[in-house]
């Protein structure tokens, strides 16, 4: 038996180039998620570096307040005169560090125990999705509240704050890969060959999880970005005196009554687009590992 | 010489993939007669299904019918608008597929399925007729009248698969094709079901296109074979002569490689190597690289699928 | 040397029916699927045992229970001397490296993300046989016997970007690397297409003899097993109803069922139209198996005795083993 050209499937790279990972209009979905993700995370990381990137200091006062979107404050300035164009650049930073903190912390946590207790079974099984199932059907942001609350501010404990809520939602998903995994042929083969149960979980279930994680820690930090922002909106934020997305939103809301609408509407904008920047690269991720649905 | 049913002229039906176009459907031509059980085989992917359902126009999806004409009873059903199509398809020409599940409604009992296609497509009839024909019908089916009730789930494979048979015969329908119709079946239960369709087919006179992969289930019930290889139609003929004296090389090394209980032998011959990529199919003739009597003609140009003797039809260049 | 690589002696395994709770209720004793209801057969060094039935026979249990990759519910698995039943988990996975396992399909049996070579070689790195580079190598060895060919170009690739026969022969190279000594070849070439049938059957018996196997080719199609097992057990609804020789068996089939199925087989040949009555209908759920002999419902020849009485499973002739109370009359 020789093998044909044609036998060659092309790379996704290649595929990608030519508009074909997938059917469907879906494809600009991704391209468009993709380059929002790209840009925030650029541009996040290059105000780490570059502490000038933004036209002023977020902290200091720079204008009168409240002065409207000009040439030289495109998205006006808050109470103080800070320059709000200058805080949402800097305000991501807290942001992203949160959402991608929580989200690798509930990630690492969720898909350890899922796997385990998805391969396990038994009552240890029953116990630990018992416990998920509990702090799943908690209200997400009524629990993050609490626990913001109970562990104090700072970026490390409002991300565990976070975390938590989001544990059991990886915990579902990989449990419940691994279960429908572990009744593939391929995993008895394993067995068959006499393959160890941690080979099995490690070499042939863990793999096959994989692209569903990717795609759910996508949306997840989309998730994290809004309950972040929602912390910090009532008061549990990070840090009152860094430049935050909800915090400068709660504090802008008031200074609606009297028609100053930007204070409120670039934090808020900020937030809706990152956010569905990470879901729609999400769905689309979705769509191009798990082909399956479009591919016969 | 008997009369045409259907009569299909040079039909191409394409697939857009991926990775480019595949013609799963070249330049077939072929008629179906009327009252017989036309057996078409060939291995995966060589387009057999896709001809099948190519002959109701709902070529599996994405599939195109790109070309050539498909005459149905004197009509070209490449020119009837959709919703002719729509009343032909079911009432004139019925389908059975290799699983019946799908196809019957879970929640429905075989009377509902059968009053419902009954009615359908008689609207003078009454209910007590209808249940009358149904009652019928199942007798036909070798199912007692009592199962009348019973839902699709309590039926075994076999009779669910007659039942299937059993709606086309309500509808009096002109041609049946059934696509791997025994495939899911036990032998035993495959043979009871071919024996039993053999029957009800000489009895009413019945058209069936018979598409399947296993050899032996064409040589048992009938008629005309035709092979297909890569897309094209590479033999047609009487069971007899295609069994006792294949022409096309493919042919005789497919028959050659099924294995017959009957025989004394105890090795299969080899066909070695494996269908072409319809991506990208060999020049000239697509069994080129496989065939043992290949010659230079072979590698250039395509063969013609003419008729070589009376009423036996191949397409290869050792006949030209 | 013991003549007999494996003896199974009175092998069952019932498993419980799914109930609701409410039905639980109502009924007194739980029920049970009798997959494999006690056969006895044992497979000599060097052959090929065939065993054939229709869907629900319990023939793929039995060829699972055999390696233990499911648990028996009554009997014994003798590997040699040794009771397979009786190992714990971990000696009966260091025992798996003399028994493997081929399954149906290919595609399925393969883990869509480990490269085929990978795929392959991996029983060497479980067993601590070889790793890296050495690994390789015997792995494009292997690949090179099975005929996957250029198999350096094979190696790194994913299972889903080969042909459903090569996939095949992937299963098959899985499956010797340790040279085992048995192989339990459950439908192999079902899946496969007509032509690469005869390819791959004519592999498996020259690896057959390349690496002294012993098979148990587990099919539903007669007319395969005839150019590939020396002797063969046909089995109905968890029991076995005749073994014997292939040739014996076929030639003269002592059990209505055997000779049902062999009735059935479709011949590729219109000239040899089948004649002979078919058995009416189909087979039984294995749930409440019908008393006596369990083909008595469907069998011509049935009787009284038969619906009343369990025949006894005796050797007729020698070497030829059937189930039924009135074989003497199909004796030739």
């Amino acid at each position: 038996m020789t093998m044909t050209e044609s036998d060659v499937r092309p790379g996704l790279l290649a595929r990608f180039l030519r508009g074909r990972i997938w059917y469907g209009a879906e494809w600009w979905m991704t391209v468009i998620g993709g380059l929002i993700v790209l840009f925030i995370t650029s541009m996040t990381i290059a105000s780490f570096i570059t502490p000038n990137l933004a036209p002023y200091n977020p902290e200091a006062s720079v204008a009168g307040p409240f002065e409207p979107p000009s040439f030289q404050h495109i998205f006006g300035t808050d109470q103080l005169g800070r320059d709000i164009f200058s805080r949402i650049i800097y305000g991501a930073q807290i942001v992203l560090q949160v959402a991608f903190l929580s989200a690798t912390t509930s990630l690492v946590v969720g898909v350890t125990v899922g796997l385990i207790s998805g391969f396990v079974g038994g009552w240890a099984d029953k116990a630990i999705s018992l416990v998920m199932d509990s702090i799943y059907s908690f209200p997400g942001l009524i629990l993050a509240i609490a626990l913001a609350a109970m562990l104090g501010s700072g970026i490390l404990n409002i991300s565990i704050a976070i975390a938590v809520i989001y544990i059991p939602t990886f915990f579902r998903l990989v449990r419940g890969q691994v279960l429908s995994i572990k009744e593939e042929l391929y995993v008895e083969a394993a067995r068959s060959l006499g393959a160890r149960g941690r080979t099995m979980l490690w070499r042939y279930i863990f793999p096959n999880v994989i692209p569903s994680i990717v795609v759910v820690f996508s949306m997840n930090v989309a998730d994290a970005i809004i309950t972040e922002a929602g912390l910090a909106f009532i008061g549990l934020g990070v840090d009152p005196s860094l430049p935050d997305w909800g915090y400068d939103i709660y504090r802008g809301r008031s200074e609606l009554v009297g028609g100053r609408w930007w204070p409120v509407t670039f934090p808020g904008l900020a937030i809706a687009l990152v956010a569905l920047g990470f879901s729609m690269f999400g769905e689309g991720l979705s769509e191009i590992l798990n082909p399956r649905l479009t591919e016969s | 010489m008997s009369e045409s049913l259907v009569e299909v002229r040079n039909l191409d039906l394409d697939y857009p993939t991926r990775r480019g176009v595949i013609r799963a459907v070249d330049k077939v031509s072929i008629s179906i007669n009327r009252g017989e059980i036309l057996g078409l085989v060939g291995e995966s992917g060589c387009g057999k299904s896709t001809f099948g359902r190519a002959l109701l126009r709902l070529p599996p999806s994405p599939g195109e019918i790109v070309g050539g004409e498909i005459v149905f009873d004197g009509q070209d059903l490449m020119e009837l608008d959709e919703e002719s199509m729509r009343r032909l398809r079911g009432a004139r020409i019925s389908m059975v597929f290799q699983d019946p599940m799908t196809c019957l409604n879970p929640l429905q009992s075989i009377n509902d399925h059968l009053m419902e296609t009954i009615q359908a497509h008689q609207t003078n009839v009454s209910n007590k007729e209808a249940r009358e024909l149904a009652v019928s019908i199942l007798n036909r089916l070798g199912i007692k009248p009592e199962r009348l009730d019973d839902y699709p789930h309590q039926l075994s494979g076999g009779m669910r698969q007659r039942v299937m048979i059993g709606l086309a015969l309500a509808l009096n329908a002109d041609l049946i094709i059934a696509d791997e119709a025994t495939t899911s079946l036990d032998v035993i239960v495959e043979a009871q079901f071919l024996d039993w369709l053999r029957e009800l087919q000489q009895e009413l006179n019945l058209t069936i296109l018979l598409i399947t992969h296993n050899i032996g289930v064409i040589a048992e019930v009938s008629d005309r074979v035709a092979v297909m290889y890569a897309a094209k139609m590479v033999e047609l003929a009487d069971a007899f002569s295609l069994f006792d004296k294949p022409l096309h090389p493919y042919t005789e090394g497919l028959l050659a490689s099924v294995p017959n209980i009957e025989l004394e032998e105890d090795t299969l011959e080899i066909m070695y190597g494996s269908p072409p990529n319809l991506l990208k199919p060999p020049r000239g003739c697509r069994f080129h690289p496989r065939c043992p009597h290949v010659m230079d003609v072979c590698r250039e140009e395509e063969p013609p699928f003419r008729e070589v003797n009376p009423g036996h039809w191949a397409a290869c260049w050792l006949y030209e | 040397m013991k003549e007999h690589l494996i003896e199974v002696r009175g092998l069952k395994k019932w498993f419980p029916v799914q109930e609701s709770f409410i039905e639980r209720l109502v009924t007194a004793q739980n029920q049970f699927v009798r997959a494999v209801d006690g056969v006895d057969f044992e497979i000599k060094k060097g052959e090929v045992f065939g065993l054939a039935g229709e869907s629900g026979s319990g023939k793929t249990t039995t060829g699972r229970l055999i390696l233990r990759l499911v648990e028996p519910t009554e009997g014994k698995v003798f590997y040699g001397d040794q009771d397979l039943v009786q190992l714990s988990g971990e000696e009966m996975r260091k025992m798996r490296q003399h028994m493997q396992l081929i399954f149906q399909d290919p595609s399925a049996s393969l883990n869509p993300r480990m490269k085929i070579g990978e795929a392959i070689g991996h029983s060497l790195e479980i067993f601590d046989v070889a790793h890296g580079k050495e690994k390789r190598e015997r792995v494009l060895e292997m690949m090179e016997k099975v005929e996957l060919r250029p198999a350096s170009q094979f190696y790194d690739k994913y299972p889903h970007q080969v042909s459903g026969g090569q996939r095949q022969r992937i299963v098959l190279a899985r499956a010797l690397m340790l040279r085992p000594d048995f192989v339990v070849a459950d439908e192999p070439i079902a899946m496969a297409d007509v032509s690469v049938r005869a390819t791959l059957l004519d592999l498996m018996i020259h690896l057959k003899e390349d690496f002294d196997l012993t098979y148990l080719f587990i099919t539903h199609d007669l007319a395969t097993a005839k150019y590939i097992c020396d002797r063969i057990a046909i089995m109905y609804l968890g029991l076995i109803c005749e073994m014997g020789e292939l040739d014996r068996v076929y030639n003269n089939p002592l059990h209505p069922y055997t000779q049902a199925l062999l009735a059935a087989v479709p011949i590729p040949d219109p000239h040899a139209r089948r004649s002979t009555p078919l058995p009416k209908g189909e087979i039984p759920s294995p749930i409440n198996p019908p008393s006596g002999c369990r083909f008595h419902p469907r069998c011509p020849y049935a009787e009284s005795r038969c619906a009343a009485e369990v025949p006894a499973f005796r050797e007729l002739v020698p070497g030829h083993h059937v189930a039924c109370h009135f074989a003497e009359q199909f004796l030739e």
